[in-house]
């Protein structure tokens, strides 16, 4: 059993923190799983695990829904954000913002669990602060 | 050039195939046959390190029995003076001379694979450096086409279920629309029980006689007396 397949079954049946977990294994080459925490399940988040890291990622939105000539403005804004934000990160994948979190393969289900929500109610937060940016 | 560095340089170029870009550079097999090479002379390092310590070990044996017999033979010619036997004393000394001769041998040996063992740990150090560095940047490549691939499969399979991802703006109505859900919910909830803490002082009143449209028997007969007159 992959680490992806045993994860999708131990957060299926936890209650962390008041919050549950909703799983879709994403069908594909590279094995992703889609998590919607409850309570916050606006934001979708897809797991992927390589040989060193579990990696979360939520999409915020895509490049060109920025108003253009705010673009460099609100780059520089989610920089200066990074590193306050909790266990979380912005990035930019292809077109994409997301907000991520990076984690050891060797960290526990508990970390898991509290990186998934910490994720999710970041990217709440995020899209928040992104709004005044929208075209 | 570091990893970081061609993945930055492919992204200012456009190109999409992060992975396949670096791959086909031919960096990424350049960095696993180091790999492997560095593992194999990791593998003859060792080998070669315990021989030569072997050998070492071997060396200084040697040492320490020729550091004892010439102990032992200068208290033979000690003894052989004692004696007043000059001639065994000085062949006495010839022989501690030769263990001399044979102990700085062994001593010039014992330096030199000193130095050899160094040298070999030195290298395996080296070579596992190596090793870890490399397999970072493999990792740094293989991350970022993981994370292209998930990002295709994750559009195409919202794509194939008649989707898209959500806009940052649906996304923001949404959590919106929950929020006012919730608020609604507070507020019926907080009506709720304003009514039950009403109904709770209407039945308080009742029974207390203050308030209560139960009238008794004996009212309504004295109603009906009070009608007649």
């Amino acid at each position: 059993m992959t680490q992806i397949q045993e994860l999708t079954i131990q957060l299926g049946q936890v209650n962390y923190e008041g919050h549950t977990f909703n799983c879709l294994p994403i069908q594909g080459e590279q094995e992703v799983l889609q998590v919607i925490v409850s309570e916050l399940d606006a934001m979708p988040i897809f797991v992927t695990i390589t040989d060193t890291q579990i990696l979360c990622i939520t999409y915020l939105c895509k490049q060109s829904e920025i108003q253009p000539q705010r673009l460099a403005d609100l780059n520089k804004t989610m920089l200066e954000l990074n590193v306050a934000m909790p266990l979380s990160s912005f990035a930019i994948v292809e077109d994409y913002y997301v907000v991520f979190g990076a984690m050891a393969t060797s960290s526990s289900f508990n970390d898991t669990c509290k990186e998934l929500i910490t994720l999710a109610s970041n990217a709440y937060d995020a899209l928040e602060a992104l709004e005044e940016y929208l075209i | 050039m570091s990893v970081l560095n061609k993945i930055w340089t492919a992204l200012r170029g456009g190109v999409r195939e992060m992975g396949d870009a670096i791959v086909d550079s031919n960096g990424i097999r350049i960095f696993e046959q180091e790999i492997i090479d560095a593992k194999n002379s990791i593998q003859q390092a060792k080998t070669n390190l315990t021989e030569v310590m072997a050998r070492k070990m071997q060396a200084e044996r040697k040492v320490s029995k020729l550091v004892e017999d010439i102990r032992t033979h200068e208290g033979y010619a000690s003894k052989a003076l004692d004696q007043s036997d000059e001639a065994l004393a000085l062949e006495v000394a010839g022989k501690i001379a030769t263990f001399e001769g044979e102990k700085r041998e062994q001593d010039a040996i014992v330096a030199r694979l000193t130095g050899q063992v160094e040298q070999l740990k030195a290298h395996i150090k080296k070579a596992e450096k190596l090793i870890a560095d490399h397999e970072r940047e493999l990792s740094i490549v293989r991350t970022t086409e993981s994370v292209q691939k998930a990002t295709e499969q994750v559009v195409e399979n919202v794509a194939a279920n008649n989707s898209t991802l959500n806009t940052a703006r649906e996304s923001l109505e949404r959590i919106k629309a929950r929020q006012e859900l919730k608020q609604d919910q507070l507020e019926a909830g907080e009506l709720l029980d304003k009514e039950f803490a009403g109904n709770d002082l209407d039945s308080k009143l009742e029974e207390a006689g203050i308030k209560g449209e139960t009238a008794s028997a004996a009212d309504i007969l004295a109603r009906i007396k009070a009608g007649k007159q």
